[in-house]
């Protein structure tokens, strides 16, 4: 009796091990989400960021003004697992953060889904007006259809970074206010870059693809025309960027180092090339890479090809899976206000985007000895400015450039022939899209 | 599983079947709810006990197999709120993609580079470290070594390494009056780089798996052998090989499945961090990498599943391919 019940009982446990091994699978999801709720009378939002906002202080500072409000920030290291667990949480249809942070280069996936994300103009506090925001940047947070997605955190204004020692020894100027007008146009970019080659026999710019990266971003509009058809074989202009740079590349102008490669980590020691684009965020690349030893080589200096450019940033949205849209568009719209951001930018350096910002004078003050104590505060905010609109970039405009265009300029550097190049972009473009 | 209640059956007879019997019906208990309980028990029971393997093999094994097959049959975008049924289209355009056959080829190309050096050091290794060395445990340790390493440092070191411009590879080769080699863009020269990352990786770890089984094969075998008059390499050849046979069928066929589906070296070797390109011109991007990239990059999670099919199709007739060929190898002093 006594061995057959403890059999009973050892079947009885090993159904309900099985069952709870189901069940346990089943029911994981809905805890994870991390998705909202209220307890206590209070409302609980989340908000999810990568890499580095400064938003730590920011939201304790906020609870404290509103004490009805509790607010968790989900971080993420790097940006690129972020945006995938962002498209994978707003394919689901739940388990994402009230407030989502998005990444410029990551925008054009998320407007093309205007009906997954709340509309900020209706949900948000009507005191929040687009003159907050430079106005490229307010334009480049609005979906097709009108309905604004996200508001301006940061921006990535571009201004030229280039090796004063190395400019000296090929006789070229080295005194920002004189390097300027070597940087006024492509067209004098490239010559001086000429110049350089021929009289030290060392390459001009890092990449085909980081200059020609620079130059697209020009353009009024992107990859995709703006009823999202591939503008690549359509439109010249695109073409044209692509013949000049693959042109100076083949001249000796480029150092065919991959950005962010170790590669190119190493030519920035070894001053492999003399000039760089450099994004206000790109100081910081620099000083890293380039180390203490080569403190003072480098320069910053507030003109840029062509005119204005801009390279990275981010917005904030709320999601339609949102439950409290309201309290976190509230919540979105305080942080992206000016005071807010001066303080992130005193924090990470992360480059306001909002207009009052950009005459702060905790902005304007700021200098780096590094660069030789250029007012890089200054420098960017007059850089800013410079960028004269929104280029539209339809969905998968992204994705085109770092997995067709980027990838065809490096073959080119590796030895194909620009036409052949040029080729290859427009198969992997059209597969991309497709 | 029937054969403890059928016995019990036989004992008792037919009754329970002829109950309009009249006349005394023998001293037959009736089964008693304790009865059918251990009848139960003794049926039922092994199979609950292995459930839970199966229960989990279902949920993240055979379901994520089908699904994925349903999936591939679809126009199924990752962000689309609606999945267009289009049959085996995705199959057919596969069949047509000429990247697929590029990492195809390139898949099969890095396999070869990696397996078959990995399998012959691998046996010669453990001939070594079978041999009467100082401190066993330490030579077999060291060689287990390169396996421990974290896959991805492995990976970053590796990169460098092999760096065209500033990598220690090619101040090497320069240094001995060779040509530097652009491990990067040069095709073939990118998949002997991953080979290389491959087999300093592997070759260690089945090293120590053919050495278990050559430690098993019996003394007296060779030292008949001997007494024959055999040499070294015919001893190896007649002896040890045949006799490893299993043991080869094993590292080969786990070779084979992990050489298909080789993913995070080509991923960390591109010069363009978190690139899923395979280089400039997928000159080194494998399937699982292509697989990886169609799905989670440009979401299209219909043609991704396709890809992954095919892959798993190519595994199987490629596996069974090696396990026929092993079998033939290692066969030769052994009849079935």
């Amino acid at each position: 009796m006594r061995h057959q019940l403890s059999r009973v009982g050892t079947l009885a446990i090993a159904v309900l091990a099985a069952s709870v091994a189901v069940t346990a699978c089943g029911s994981s999801d809905g805890a994870s989400g991390g998705s909202t709720g209220t307890s206590g009378g209070k409302v609980e939002l989340t908000i999810g960021t990568f890499t580095e906002f400064g938003y730590e202080d920011l939201l304790t500072e906020y609870m404290r003004l509103h004490p009805n409000i509790k607010i968790t920030q989900h971080k993420t290291g790097e940006g690129g697992p972020y945006h995938q667990n962002l498209f994978t949480k707003l394919a689901a249809g739940h388990g994402l953060e009230d407030v989502v942070a998005v990444e410029e280069g990551y925008i054009s996936d998320v407007l093309a889904r205007p009906n997954l994300f709340n509309d900020l103009t209706k949900i948000g506090p009507k005191d929040v007006t687009p003159d907050r925001w430079l106005p490229w940047k307010y334009e480049g947070g609005k979906a097709k259809n009108g309905a604004l997605i996200g508001y301006g955190t940061d921006i990535g204004p571009e201004a030229m970074c280039y090796r004063s020692d190395l400019f000296k020894a090929a006789g070229l100027p080295t005194d920002p206010e004189k390097v300027a007008p070597l940087f006024a146009t492509w067209q004098s970019y490239f010559a001086a870059g000429d110049q350089y080659v021929a009289h030290t026999h060392k390459a001009w710019f890092d990449s085909d693809s980081q200059t020609f990266n620079a130059m697209h971003n020009q353009l009024p509009i992107g990859f995709l025309n703006t009823d999202d058809s591939l503008a690549m074989e359509t439109n010249p202009q695109i073409r044209a960027n692509w013949d000049t740079v693959t042109a100076a590349g083949e001249r000796g102008q480029s150092a065919k180092l991959t950005a962010f490669s170790p590669e190119w980590n190493n030519g920035f020691k070894t001053g492999a090339f003399a000039t760089t684009v450099c994004p206000s965020w790109m100081l910081g690349v620099v000083k890293e890479q380039a180390g203490p030893k080569n403190s003072g080589k480098w320069a910053v200096t507030a003109a840029f090809p062509g005119g204005g450019g801009n390279w990275g940033g981010s917005y904030l949205a709320v999601p339609k899976q949102s439950q409290h849209p309201t309290e976190a568009a509230a919540l979105a719209a305080w942080l992206t206000a000016p005071e807010q951001q001066i303080k992130a930018f005193q924090k990470t350096g992360n480059f306001p985007s909002q207009v009052k910002a950009l005459t702060d004078p905790a902005l304007l003050s700021t200098t780096d000895p590094y660069f030789g104590n250029a007012k890089t505060g200054e420098i960017f905010s007059e850089q800013a400015k410079k960028v004269e609109r929104a280029q539209y970039k339809g969905p998968g405009d992204g994705k085109i450039k770092e997995n067709a265009v980027s990838p065809a300029l490096q073959a080119v550097e590796q030895g194909k022939s620009p036409q052949d190049g040029w080729q290859q972009a427009v198969d992997a473009a059209k597969k991309i899209i497709k | 599983m029937s054969s403890g209640r059928s016995a019990r059956l036989a004992e008792r007879g037919p009754t329970g079947r002829y109950p309009e019997v009249p006349g005394p019906v023998p001293q037959t208990p009736k089964l008693t709810l304790r009865d059918r309980i251990s009848g139960w028990d003794v049926k039922f029971s092994p199979y609950v006990y292995i459930a839970p393997f199966f229960i989990l093999f279902g949920l993240v094994g055979l379901f994520p197999l089908l699904y994925t097959g349903y999936v591939s049959l679809f126009d199924w975008d990752l962000l689309d709120e609606t999945h267009k049924f289009i049959g085996f289209n995705n199959y057919i355009d596969l069949f047509q993609d000429d990247q697929f056959y590029t990492t195809l080829v390139n898949t099969l190309s890095i396999f070869l580079l990696s397996s078959v050096p990995q399998i012959i050091i691998a046996v010669l290794l453990a001939a070594l470290l079978n041999t009467n060395l100082r401190a066993p445990t330490g030579w077999r340790i060291g060689v287990l070594l390169p396996y421990v390493a974290s896959l991805v440092a492995l990976g970053i070191i590796f990169a460098n390494l092999f760096g065209p411009n500033y990598g220690l590879v090619n101040g090497f080769l320069e240094l001995v009056g060779l040509d530097r080699i652009d491990w990067q863009a040069s095709r073939f020269a990118s998949h002997i780089a991953i080979a290389v990352m491959i087999n300093w990786r592997w070759t260690g770890y089945n090293a120590l798996i053919v050495l278990a089984a050559m430690q098993a094969i019996p003394k007296d075998v060779y030292e008949a052998a001997l007494i024959d008059g055999a040499s070294a390499f015919r001893r190896l050849v007649s002896i040890t090989l045949p006799l490893l046979r299993p043991t080869l069928i094993f590292v080969v066929m786990t070779s084979t499945i992990g050489g298909l589906q080789v993913f995070t070296e080509p991923k960390l070797f591109d010069s363009m961090p978190g690139s899923n390109n395979g280089g400039s011109s997928n000159q080194f991007q494998t399937v699982t990498l292509y697989l990886y990239q169609t799905g989670f990059e440009s979401q299209h999670l219909g043609y991704a599943s396709a890809i992954a099919w095919v892959l798993f199709l190519v595994i199987i007739v490629i596996a069974v391919i090696n396990f026929l060929l092993t079998r033939r190898l290692a066969g030769t002093g052994e009849k079935k």
